[in-house]
């Protein structure tokens, strides 16, 4: 029985010290890879890509983990297979190599001759001690001085340089190692998060894995964003200017800070990347120039995102939707746009775009009011990835 | 002089320097081998101005950025990398013929950014606006160059392995294959190539995922450039340890090392034109 299991504990500990092993492991992490290069992976997975898939196709790539591949349990557990791999072949071969290192064999047998490639034969002239005494001089002057042993009337010559090296490996294997094993903690205590500012306001909590809102103990405010673009059309910078606030108050040395790309903002542990924007969904005000197409004075119109506005007659409007560029949307246009909806008593409500670049489009429409859109406040939103500093996992 | 025109000398000189080498190969002349190195030093160190020129260049109109930031850029230091790796492997272990091999691939790297792509100087977009852009693209494609050199140096190991066993001699034969060293030689060499490019490549993705830390808040992030230079560490790491279990020299290691440049190539030019992600190099 006992034998038994040391049988088994003995070849699961070859098992673990192979080097088939790593290099099956090493191989067939690099095959598997290419799966999640090629298939989508949350949390970015395009809705069409879901839907051209078959049913057994989509029940079949989500049973076996492909659209989170790297988090799957299979994955991580190649991973950790080649983690025990490295360590147990580490702690089996270092004593050997130390002893390689710290004696070396100094007598060129059959055995060791069978277990080098780069072997050559000479065949030399002149006595044995001449001999000797060239080749150590030789030896001295183009490689490093060799330890010369007799034994059995064979004169042996060994010769090495910088033999620390051979150690330089297990060096690398424990940087992989300690890599490896902050990876694997990290992606269970990982500390993403994400936090989206409209310009004018503040947070004080980052949303965090799974939706979970997380108190950040201070509160951000972005003062304002901006966007600016080459003349080539190119961006240039994405800015958000920062204040941290303390219990309202804003924090000095923390007021005012620009945050860019490239460029983040750290306050108390926390770290604060520029990683996306756009236009705040609550909206701005929109103005609008609006006459009747029968003639009559300009009326200016202030809309704020959603609201009806009354217009003269009795009519009512409101803004949809709006844009800063049209251009993804109708490529033969660009500039702000905003869709607008009027209602007219006793008829069908129109809806309709107007563009600020073409003040003349609207007029034909053939509708009975005719537009110009001047232009709105709009406010934008930053979106900062967070980050915190700490090693202590209970954050979340 | 602009960099343009010193871009054209240098492509020249490695054309000249590949039909040297080829000649080489055939009249076994060591002058002509000399040549054949000498032009493709000499296109180097043009290229080498070149560079910095074009760097200057930059300055001038007000960009002010290291040229590394576009496919044009990166495809033309790739070929200065060749050069540099195949000089150091020359120097050290005195095997002029290795670079018949590896010469094409600088030439064909010149030739299709000079010929086929936009040589614009642009400016930086804001994600590449940092000095991590150095550090991690020149440790990234000295990495690439020297498993270019690798694969080249396979390429020969293949061609000369099948010769000896076609003629059954042990490379005593005539003719082309006589300029080859011989396939212990070559075998070594290919391990010798990839012992430099290795810890490059990893310096490269551990300066990538430093960059990624500082710009983004995470190391790591699984996007498919990342992926795939991780694919291709996996496979030379796998050809490092298949050398020191029996068996795995020779033509297997030969192979190995034909697919890692592969995906190499791949990592570095198919990513981003058939996947999507952050390092859009190229783009659209
Ligand atoms: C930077 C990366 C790496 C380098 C440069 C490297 C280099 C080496 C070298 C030169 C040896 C031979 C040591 C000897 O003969 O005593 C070795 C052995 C070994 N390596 Fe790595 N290695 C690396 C990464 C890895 C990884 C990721 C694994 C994953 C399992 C691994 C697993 C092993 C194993 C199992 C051995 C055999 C143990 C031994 O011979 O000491 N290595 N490595």
């Amino acid at each position: 029985m006992t034998t038994q299991k040391q049988g088994f504990l003995q070849s699961l500990w070859d098992f673990f010290c192979s080097l088939k092993l790593s290099i099956s492991l090493l191989i067939g992490l690099a095959l598997v890879s290419i799966i999640g290069t090629v298939i989508p992976q949350a949390p970015s997975i395009p809705e069409e890509y879901i839907r051209s898939l078959s049913q057994t196709k989509l029940q079949l790539y989500d049973k076996l983990g492909f659209f989170d591949m790297y988090h799957s349990w299979w994955f991580i557990l190649l991973l950790y297979l080649l983690t025990v791999n490295l360590v147990a072949c580490s702690i089996k071969r270092l004593p050997r190599v130390w002893k390689i290192v710290s004696e070396p064999n100094l007598i060129f047998d059959e055995g060791l001759e069978r277990s080098l490639s780069l072997t050559r034969d000479l065949k030399l002239k002149g006595d044995t001690a001449s001999l000797k005494d060239k080749l150590t001089g030789f030896l001295a002057s183009e490689f490093a001085a060799p330890v010369v042993t007799e034994q059995n009337g064979e004169i042996h010559l060994f010769a090495q340089k910088t033999p620390w090296c051979r150690l330089g490996v297990y060096v690398v294997h424990l940087s992989i190692i300690i890599i490896f094993i902050g990876a694997l903690i990290g992606s269970f205590f990982g500390y993403k998060a994400y936090v989206q500012i409209v310009e004018g306001s503040s947070v004080s909590a980052a949303q965090g894995r799974n939706n979970k809102m997380v108190d950040l103990g201070f509160a951000v405010k972005l003062e304002k964003f901006s966007v600016s673009f080459y003349n080539t059309g190119a961006p240039k910078e994405f800015k958000s200017i920062l204040t941290v606030l303390e219990n309202g108050q804003p924090v000095p040395g923390y007021i005012n800070i620009p945050v860019v790309v490239n460029d983040p903002l750290t306050y108390k542990g926390f770290t604060f990347y520029q990683s996306s924007y756009g236009p705040a969904s609550e909206g701005g005000t929109f103005y609008f120039t609006m006459r009747e197409r029968k003639g009559g004075a300009q009326v200016r119109v202030a809309a704020h995102q959603g609201d009806m506005v009354q217009l003269p007659g009795g009519r009512t409007m409101r803004v949809v939707e709006s844009t800063q560029d049209v251009s993804p949307v109708i490529p033969q246009l660009s500039g702000p746009a905003a869709r607008v909806e009027v209602h007219t008593p006793g008829k069908q409500p129109e809806s309709f775009i107007v563009f600020r670049n073409y003040p003349e489009l609207d007029a034909e429409r053939g509708g009975d009011l005719i537009f110009t859109y001047d232009g709105s406040d709009e406010k934008f939103y930053t979106g900062l990835q967070v980050a915190k500093d700490s090693a202590v996992p209970s954050w979340w | 002089m602009s960099s343009s025109l010193l871009f054209n000398i240098t492509t020249l000189s490695y054309m000249v320097s590949m039909l040297l080498f080829f000649a080489f190969m055939a009249s076994r002349n060591k002058g002509v081998g000399l040549a054949a190195s000498g032009a493709a030093y000499a296109g180097w160190l043009i290229q080498t101005a070149a560079i910095l020129l074009r760097w200057k260049e930059s300055y001038d109109l007000g960009h002010g950025h290291a040229p590394l930031s576009n496919l044009y850029e990166s495809v033309v230091f790739f070929a200065w990398t060749i050069i540099l790796i195949y000089g150091i492997i020359e120097m050290k272990y005195k095997y002029r013929i290795v670079g018949a091999f590896v010469v094409p691939f600088a030439l064909l790297g010149m030739a299709w950014a000079q010929l086929g792509l936009s040589s614009g100087i642009e400016p930086l977009v804001p994600a590449l606006q940092s000095n991590w852009l150095l550090y991690h693209v020149i440790t990234c494609f000295l990495g690439y160059a020297a498993f270019a050199v690798a694969c080249g140096i396979s390429i020969m190991y293949l061609i000369k392995e099948r010769h000896e066993s076609a003629t059954g001699g042990d490379g005593q034969a005539g003719g082309v294959m006589a300029t080859f060293p011989s396939v212990r030689v070559l075998d070594d060499l290919n391990y010798k190539a990839i012992m430099i490019g290795f810890p490059l490549l990893t310096l490269g993705i551990v300066t990538g995922a430093a960059w990624a830390n500082y710009a983004w808040g995470t190391y790591w992030s699984w996007d498919p450039k990342e992926t795939w230079s991780l694919i291709v560490w996996f496979i030379y790491a796998a050809f490092l340890h298949a050398r020191i279990t029996r068996g795995w020299v020779g033509r297997r290691a030969a192979f190995l090392s034909i697919i890692g440049f592969a995906a190499t190539i791949f990592c570095y030019l198919g990513v981003n034109l058939f996947l999507s992600g952050l390092h859009s190099y190229g783009g659209k």
